[in-house]
């Protein structure tokens, strides 16, 4: 019957090829429950099986779910790594964070166009490939990276890119790639207490155990343990609140969606120290009284997802997770959910929604998820890093963290620096480090600029890096990218606002046309169009954005590019064509057009040339 | 303390459990606003009702009224940033006032007018979007969609029916209808239903009865929004209690 109904929606009930499709739709609703809170992960498994989501494929995961067809669309358009249209069988994407440029990514991504014989964003004519640019796919430290088919490539060079171009003309399939291109590094620099934390799985559960769950909030309290993803909120008060809440259930969620560009030190806290997180995770699960928790991964670490799913079983094997935890009459399980390419989905309550099958789109707090979280249930979000922290203060106690750091930010800090360094990849340093202190150790020279939380935070010049890393002056999430004097920090501030304009979730008025506004002004700069107004439309835009937006992107969209106007002005004013006010319409492009259309290219098919050739006569002929 | 907060100086009583904004309106006091409807759960997504609460924006239709809150509303610093909110609406669509049907009745052209809004400002993004005109009795002109959701929420919560969404994300943000084939006519829409006659702009237009009201004969011809609006308002949170 179920198989039947498919082919109703599919519409040509006698294709082979449907039925096929209907019966592999039909396969994975199954497996997932026809439960729509999993219709992420019902979409990305029905795209990898029938290559894009079209109209009759939502048709039918809609009527499998039970959700008005509608609703399912919208899930299905609000995430980039979704597809309602087809993009060829082979799907690249450059990851062009600022440092992927430094690198040389735009060159790569020319060549393997210009050899595939396409355009960027437009799929080739034989319906094969298509080529595309996306945000920061975490692989800064090795970069320029890029995703084949969501599988991460690192490490790419002229030479990889050629052959890339042949296999995909040879149609040999992504996984038979050569097996290295597909190799992260962890590139672990500096390890400290967390990284050095020397425990066996489950050795910070079992202490943890010991403790009792009031007890264990009391070490967390002591240790004065801040959240990491960069806000900083008290995690004892946070568990505490959570543990405190009415509920049906509660619910643990490890926030392991990083997306702030220049960000990978959860990648390495997952492939390295995925054992602390777990524990962490089922600790967290006893402070506040809940069994089941989930790993929000983003998309682009596709790659760490079945190793990650078969260390799970084998501690379950363990009795590290699951049932009876260590016989101890603990239980509590993780279940791990793939992101599908919205860094909106890193704030807390967007991500929420997006485990509940929807659009990433923040919630309206409070009430805020401790109460209110998944399903409504009282619910603790936190980072990978702070529960790795919390398997450590578990085991060494609140006081021999709290003397580590400084008195307002406690503890260690990782921190992703790449850029231009010698050495880049992780560093753990305890709080109250200076930047200057991490250039060095990074092996930074001639450093014009350092922004201290990606894209959405601070960035420092050269006489502010006495400033320490901490909550009480330079706070972070642990992005820390690096610009020598050669780069242009007017390019950064571009690269910063397409960004943000691409991930805004669209649901206020401030964010979704600032963030557009703010990458149509840089473009204008960039395109020799720009006047002083230009600049000063940014400082509005960014007043505007700072106290009306709904959440956090739109509040810290345009910190960093702000900070850049203020202390790199030369970058932005070399751009400017004219003192006084250019207009955003550009008369000349307009008939670019009409040249191609008739051949022309000569100067009297050009505006601008006749344009300046009258311009000291008559300035009011050429208004529009 | 009783149950009032300062609005703009002025005592505003409430009862607990209200937002601002329905406390605002229960006693005849604008504030501005796009997305809120009494009839409706409050979205806070066009933040026209932005004001200051003890120095901090809020969103006056999510914010809950609290005794002795003093909230600036009419002041120069919000009414700027309004006007700013209004441009950015009116470039990121096709907003062409003296050719729509809802001229006049339409509450982003009213709101405008009441923030003193004298041109878009910015650069206009002419985004592309189609007409759909399938239906039999209703047309749906994108172009001047505000991404409210009013009817969305009305097709949701009182129709009980689905038909919009929104789709997409960021700029690209865009409402759907629940039909494969994207038109209303395959959809279960009527025009009886609550959500044809919610929109505030001119998205969702009734056929056959285009201009009957000459412009400048119309609603906010009459009267400028902050003295519509309020007494409409008004019944609307009475009535609902």
């Amino acid at each position: 019957m179920i198989i039947k109904s498919m082919h109703d929606s599919l519409r040509i009930p006698g294709s082979q090829e449907d039925s096929v499709a209907a019966a592999k739709i039909a396969t994975i609703l199954e497996r997932h429950g026809r439960d729509g809170t999993r219709l992420v992960q019902i979409l990305r498994e029905v795209q990898d099986a029938l290559g894009w989501l079209s109209p009759p494929t939502l048709t039918a995961v809609a009527e499998g779910i039970g959700w008005p067809r509608a609703q399912v669309e919208s899930t299905a358009s609000f995430y980039s790594f979704f597809h309602t249209r087809p993009l060829g069988e082979y799907r690249i994407l450059f990851s062009d964070n600022i440092t992927d440029r430094m690198l040389g990514n735009q060159d790569l991504l020319r060549s393997l166009c210009h050899k595939l014989w396409l355009e960027p964003g437009q799929v080739s004519e034989d319906g094969l490939v298509s080529v595309d640019t996306t945000s920061c796919t975490g692989m800064c430290d090795q970069g320029p990276a890029l995703l084949a088919n969501y599988r991460s490539i690192t490490r790419l060079t002229p030479e990889r890119i050629d052959e890339m171009a042949h296999l995909i003309r040879r149609r040999v399939p992504v996984g038979d790639w050569p097996s290295d291109w597909f190799h992260v590094e962890d590139n672990i620099r500096r390890r400290d207490v967390l990284l050095d934390h020397g425990l066996a799985p489950g050795e910070a559960l079992a202490a943890a155990l010991d403790r009792g769950p009031a007890g264990l909030l009391g070490e967390i309290e002591r240790s004065a343990l801040r959240g990491r993803g960069g806000a900083g909120f008290g995690s004892d008060i946070k568990w505490r609140s959570c543990r405190d809440a009415w509920g049906d259930a509660h619910y643990v969620i490890c926030n392991a969606d990083e997306g702030e560009p220049g960000t990978f030190k959860d990648r390495v806290l997952l492939s390295s120290c995925f054992d602390m997180v777990v524990d962490g995770m089922c600790i967290a699960g006893l402070a506040i009284g809940a069994s089941k928790g989930f790993i929000y991964l983003r998309g682009e670490y596709r790659y760490l997802l079945d190793r990650l799913e078969t260390r799970l079983a084998q501690r379950r094997e363990a009795g590290l997770l699951g049932r009876n935890i260590l016989g101890r009459g603990f239980t509590f399980d993780i279940e791990i959910h793939l992101g599908a390419g919205a860094y909106i989905c890193g704030e807390e309550s967007a991500l929420i929604e997006s485990l509940e099958g929807k659009p990433g789109k923040p919630r309206i707090r409070p009430p805020f998820p401790v109460t209110h979280g998944y399903l409504g249930q009282p619910t603790t979000v936190n980072n990978v890093e702070t529960l790795a922290l919390a398997a450590l203060i578990a085991v060494k106690g609140g006081e021999w963290f709290r003397a580590i750091g400084t008195p307002s930010s406690t503890g260690t800090k990782l921190l992703s620096v790449s850029g231009d360094v010698a050495r880049p990849g992780i560093y753990e340093f305890p709080f109250g480090v200076t930047v200057a202190e991490v250039l060095e150790a990074a092996g930074a020279q001639h450093t014009q600029a350092v922004t201290t939380a990606g894209a959405a935070g601070s960035c420092l010049a050269a006489d502010e890096f006495g400033r320490r890393i901490a909550f009480e002056d330079v706070p972070t999430g642990g992005s820390i990218m690096v610009f020598d004097r050669s780069r242009d920090m007017f390019e950064a501030a571009r690269n910063f606002a397409h960004f943000f304009a691409h991930e805004s979730c669209g649901f206020c008025t401030p964010c979704r046309v600032g963030t557009a506004v703010n990458a149509r002004l840089l473009d204008k700069l960039a395109n020799d169009h720009g006047s002083p107004y230009d600049l000063d439309e940014m400082e509005k835009m960014h007043r505007l954005m700072q106290g009306a937006s709904h959440c956090g992107l739109g509040n810290t969209a345009t910190i960093a590019l702000r900070d850049m106007l203020a202390k790199f002005r030369p970058a932005f004013d070399r751009r400017l064509h004219s003192p006084d006010y250019e207009p955003g319409f550009d008369l000349d492009a307009a008939l670019s057009q009409a040249r191609r259309m008739t051949g022309r290219d000569d100067p009297g098919a050009h505006l601008t040339d006749n344009l300046s050739a009258h311009a000291g006569e008559a300035p009011s002929e050429v208004q529009p | 303390m009783n149950n009032s907060f300062l609005l703009d100086g002025e005592d505003v009583p409430f009862t607990p459990g209200q937002t601002v904004m329905q406390a605002a309106a229960a006693a005849g006091k604008y504030i501005p606003h796009l997305c809120w409807h009494p009839d409706f759960t409050a979205h806070g997504s066009c933040k026209l009702c932005t004001v200051k609460i003890g120095g901090r924006f809020a969103t006056a239709c999510t914010a809950r009224a609290a005794a002795g809150q003093e909230i600036d509303n009419i002041t120069e610093e919000l009414t700027a940033k309004r006007r700013t909110l209004l441009q950015l609406l009116f470039v990121e669509g096709n907003h062409f006032c003296p050719s729509c049907e809802k001229s006049g009745n339409c509450v982003l052209q009213a709101t405008a007018y009441e923030m003193g809004m004298l041109s878009p400002h910015f650069d206009h993004f002419y985004p592309d979007r189609a007409v759909d005109a399938s239906h039999p009795d209703v047309l749906l002109d994108f172009n001047r969609c505000i991404m409210c959701e009013l009817c969305v929420r009305a097709s949701r919560e009182v129709d009980g029916k689905d038909v919009f969404a929104l789709s997409g994300r960021g700029a690209k943000s865009h409402l759907i209808v629940n039909s494969e084939s994207g038109r209303l006519a395959d959809t279960d829409f009527a025009v009886t239903d609550r959500a044809a006659e919610v929109c505030p702009v001119g998205v969702i237009l009734r056929k056959r009865v285009g201009f009957a009201v000459p412009i400048g004969q119309r609603d906010y011809d009459e009267k400028p929004i902050s003295e519509k609006a309020v007494g409409k308002a008004a019944d609307g949170v009475k009535e609902a209690g």
